[in-house]
């Protein structure tokens, strides 16, 4: 359990996540690896990725994933994992660090969805989120040719609806449903299951879950806004937002209409964390930084069009606008981008953190074991149980 | 450090046999009430198995599957162990925590689809180092399908249909990519190699699929198939489809029969008889004596069966509430409501036509003076070995040499140290012999079974309509 107050003044720290997609944010990352490269697929790779991240005690490591190739035109990875799987399979090896598997509700099973994260929750105790996606390409919806693709607006309707169900199946089993009571021959207390009988728009789903209730009650929802769509998504069901911003001033406006929308919902502002999209070219100077970054558009041929913070220099540069941005209130903390993993994964661990860490806005150590802890959020109660209390 | 084999007595050489390791989950053999019985959930019980099992030089580790919880009444059945994790996240964990043993996970095509279903199993394959393994099941029922987007959409006639067009798509998908698609240089800046990824375009009774595959093709190229279903229809899609079949004819006579009919229908698919195992589920006992060995089975099976149990079993035969009868004495007067067959749902059924059974049921605990709960602990019963270390291995390896199985896979009665003693002490002497190996030899799942690595383009339709006719 956390020991610390969500949101109050005196224990708020800067929180980082970091993406671990493919070779780094750069499409021209991978050519940086030498004959390395063909081993992107590799678990020990990933493997190695984590406990770097780990060392740097982020918060969590994101997966993207889509059920589409990359578009190749721009020289970049193709070739996708299961994210999810991904994750469990990262599961045993680490501690501390959240695992969150980007995982579509579009042309998926909320059924499917639920158990998937529940256990990964289950052998992580307690570390698991999920970055939620839609799919509107067609690309996507020819590959399970069940229907013609959404729009972005009703993909996240369906979004919404996806979740809510998802999160009814976590709290489909109380926490204590398991009895083993020996005298009357009952492995389960079925008073404690609950069927969660959604009939929706998009779906219907009876319940309960197959699996137990995962150890943080739910994974962490992390809802990336590219959309008015995607806000409102966000503002009703996110633990974690991803926001993009060029500026202190953008971020800060974005950051503030997330928590007045969610607490238009009837929630606690400080429930939601905002992170500020972050790419990083890390250097020792800002002219090496500018040099590799150069290198990197060089490979690729064209220039790197972020669309949002984009840090080319040095660690120092970079502690320095993540603090005040924090402090400023524009940002609860940030997902890092390394336009290149093998190099500016390293370099924010071994020197961005430090600086963090000496300005006193950053843990030293994992206070508590669960992703939930990591981000001082309560452990959500069971609707269920609620109900009947 | 290789064993020669000794021949069969027949001359023919002798048989690897193949052993599974089945985490037992949900069913009604798991002792739950036993004080050594831990959790079913923790990813620490599924490891000490997995560990356990690859320690043992165990081909693979097996995990079922069910979509929807059982009811018996319109209630759900609170008697057996109840909940399990994901099939694919707790295979893609223990990956992490394993080198060398197989990963199979059941995995139902009814309720998913293929394209997503060929991404999951080709990252499990690659995670893993090649040890994915499938075990396709084709369960149909509107009760599972309550669970899901489309409901109970599925004809059962269709089961099978649908589920060799999965096969069919997915393998068309692992196809797509090439072997050494991921050329990744560096230089020119080519990460696929120019036309090692070739477009899908598949248009099917059950699926439209088009576009371009996702995920490198695995290792192992295709995961190894599994199937389990019994019926003709099962048993033909096993022929032209599986690599392994998961079957529950475990008696020797039984399981002989079994093996002639499904590896008979291997040459009308153009397959040899080694490219199908057939692995039974069993359970084990052992003791130091036999008599001990007895009497532990005996014990176990009274935990498996306990009033309550053997009550809710009868009622499903039954299709009636049998509460008020008192599992120690003797069985129901009252005839079987014949018109109430689904008492229970969300379980396979194993009596279709109770009149006849109820009948023989009553003569038989009538003559041996058996109570409901005797009764229900003899016909219930499913193979077992039960007997000193040494007559067990003796009992399995002339099973496999025989022909009524090329192995088995292994089902304990306690979460998760069930197995262990068999691991101490039969392992060792079925490598004696020099019918089980002493060190893995490949690193694959198809290594350790023996089989082929599918070729890029080799991939064949499961033709049942052939088969059919
Ligand atoms: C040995 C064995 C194991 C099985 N395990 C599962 C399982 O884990 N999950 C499931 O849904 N069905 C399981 N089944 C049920 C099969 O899916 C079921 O038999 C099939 O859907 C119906 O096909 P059939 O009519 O050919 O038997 C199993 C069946 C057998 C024989």
């Amino acid at each position: 359990m956390s020991s610390s107050t969500p949101g109050s003044p005196t224990t708020r720290t800067l929180h980082l996540a970091v993406d671990l997609t493919d070779a780094g944010a750069h499409p021209a990352a991978w050519r940086t690896l030498g004959s390395q490269a063909r081993q992107l697929f590799d678990a020990d790779r990933l493997q190695d990725l984590v406990s770097t991240a780990q060392r740097g005690t982020v918060d969590l490591v994101l997966f993207d994933d889509a059920f589409s190739l990359q578009p190749g035109r721009r020289g970049g990875v193709q070739g996708r994992l299961d994210a999810a799987l991904v994750a469990a399979r990262l599961a045993p090896r680490s501690e501390g660090v959240g695992l969150v598997p980007t995982v579509t509700t579009t042309h998926t099973e909320p059924f499917h969805v639920s158990k998937a994260l529940a256990t990964i929750d289950h052998a992580s105790h307690g570390r698991a989120g999920w970055q939620v996606a839609v799919s509107t390409g067609a690309d996507d919806a020819a590959h399970v040719g069940r229907r013609q693709a959404p729009d972005v607006a009703a993909a996240w309707a369906e979004a919404a609806e996806a979740i809510d169900v998802v999160s009814r199946l976590w709290d489909s089993w109380e926490d204590d449903a398991e009895i083993r009571d020996v005298e009357t021959g009952r492995f389960v207390d079925r008073d404690k299951l609950h069927y969660v009988d959604h009939d929706g728009v998009h779906f219907a789903v009876k319940g309960p879950s197959i699996t137990p209730r995962p150890p943080q009650g739910h994974p962490v929802v992390v809802v990336r806004v590219d959309s008015d769509a995607a806000l409102a998504v966000a503002a009703e069901h996110a633990d974690v937002v991803r926001v993009r911003a060029t500026t202190l001033e953008e971020a800060r406006a974005l950051r503030e209409q997330v928590r007045s929308a969610a607490a238009d919902h009837g929630r606690d502002p400080d429930d939601v964390i905002v992170l500020v999209d972050l790419y990083a070219v890390i250097g020792p100077d800002r002219a090496s930084a500018q040099a590799r970054l150069d290198l990197l558009e060089g490979l690729a041929g064209v220039s790197w069009d972020t669309d949002s913070y984009t840090h080319v220099g040095t660690d120092r540069d970079l502690a320095v606008t993540a603090e005040e941005w924090f402090l400023a209130g524009a940002a609860d903390g940030f997902t890092v981008r390394p336009s290149s993993l093998q190099t500016d994964l390293v370099a924010l661990v071994d020197g961005v953190v430090p600086l963090l860490r000496r300005a006193g806005i950053y843990r030293t150590e994992y206070t508590g074991t669960t992703l939930r802890d990591s981000l001082g959020l309560a452990r959500p109660a069971n609707r269920y149980a609620a109900a009947i209390a | 450090m290789t064993t020669t084999p000794a021949p069969r007595p027949d001359g023919r050489p002798r048989k690897q046999i193949h052993l599974g390791a089945h985490f037992p989950g949900v069913n009604n053999t798991t002792v739950w009430s036993d004080p050594r019985s831990r959790s079913h959930i923790d990813f620490s019980s599924f490891e000490h198995l997995a560990r356990r099992a690859e320690a043992a030089r165990f081909d693979f580790f097996f995990l079922a599957e069910g979509l929807r919880l059982r009811e018996h009444k319109g209630l759900i059945h609170d008697l057996d162990v109840v909940g399990r994790p994901d099939t694919l996240p707790v295979l893609a964990a223990l990956a992490a925590v394993t080198d060398r043993l197989g990963l199979a996970g059941t995995i139902n095509t009814t309720f998913n689809e293929p394209y997503e279903l060929a991404r999951q199993f080709a990252t499990l394959d690659l995670l893993s180092g090649g040890r994915a393994a499938w075990n396709l099941v084709t369960s149909s029922d509107a009760f599972t399908g309550a669970n899901f987007r489309r409901g109970g959409f599925l004809d059962y006639s269709e089961r099978y249909e649908r589920a060799a067009e999965i096969v069919d798509v997915a393998r068309q998908l692992w196809d797509s990519w090439s072997d050494d698609a991921v050329d990744a240089d560096a230089e020119t800046g080519e990460f696929l190699r120019e036309g090692a990824v070739q477009r899908v375009d598949h248009d099917g009774k059950h699926f439209d699929v088009h576009g371009t595959f996702t995920t490198p093709r695995g290792p192992q190229g295709h995961p190894v198939l599994f199937q389990a279903g019994d019926s003709g229809e099962g048993r033909e899609f096993a022929a032209a489809t599986a690599d392994v079949v998961f079957s529950l004819h475990g008696s020797f006579e039984d399981g002989q029969v079994f093996y002639r009919d499904v590896k008979d229908r291997l040459a009308a698919y153009g397959r040899t008889e080694d490219s199908l195992k057939i692995l039974p589920a069993t359970t084990v006992v052992l003791g130091d004596t036999a008599e001990d060995a007895a009497e532990e089975a005996a014990l176990i099976r009274r935990q498996q069966v306990s009033g309550p149990t053997a009550i809710a079993y009868l009622e499903q035969v039954w299709g009636r509430d049998l509460t008020a009868y008192d599992p120690e004495g003797p069985l129901p007067d009252v005839e079987p409501d014949v018109d109430n067959a689904s008492l229970t749902r969300g379980k396979v059924r194993h009596v279709k036509d109770p009149g006849p059974v109820v009948a023989a049921w009553r003569e038989k605990a009538a003559a041996h003076g058996w109570s409901i709960r005797d009764l229900v602990i003899e016909v219930t019963g499913r193979n077992q070995f039960v007997g000193t270390a040494q007559q067990v291995a003796d009992d399995i390896d002339r099973y496999v040499q025989e022909d009524a199985s090329d192995g088995f896979i292994l089902v304990p009665h306690l979460t998760p140290e069930g197995l262990d003693p068999f691991f101490d002490q039969v392992v060792p002497l079925l490598q004696e012999r020099g019918s089980f190996r002493t060190e893995y030899t490949g690193t694959t799942l198809r290594d350790h079974l023996g089989l082929e690595l599918p070729g890029v383009g080799g991939s064949q339709a499961a033709d049942l309509e052939g088969a059919r006719a």
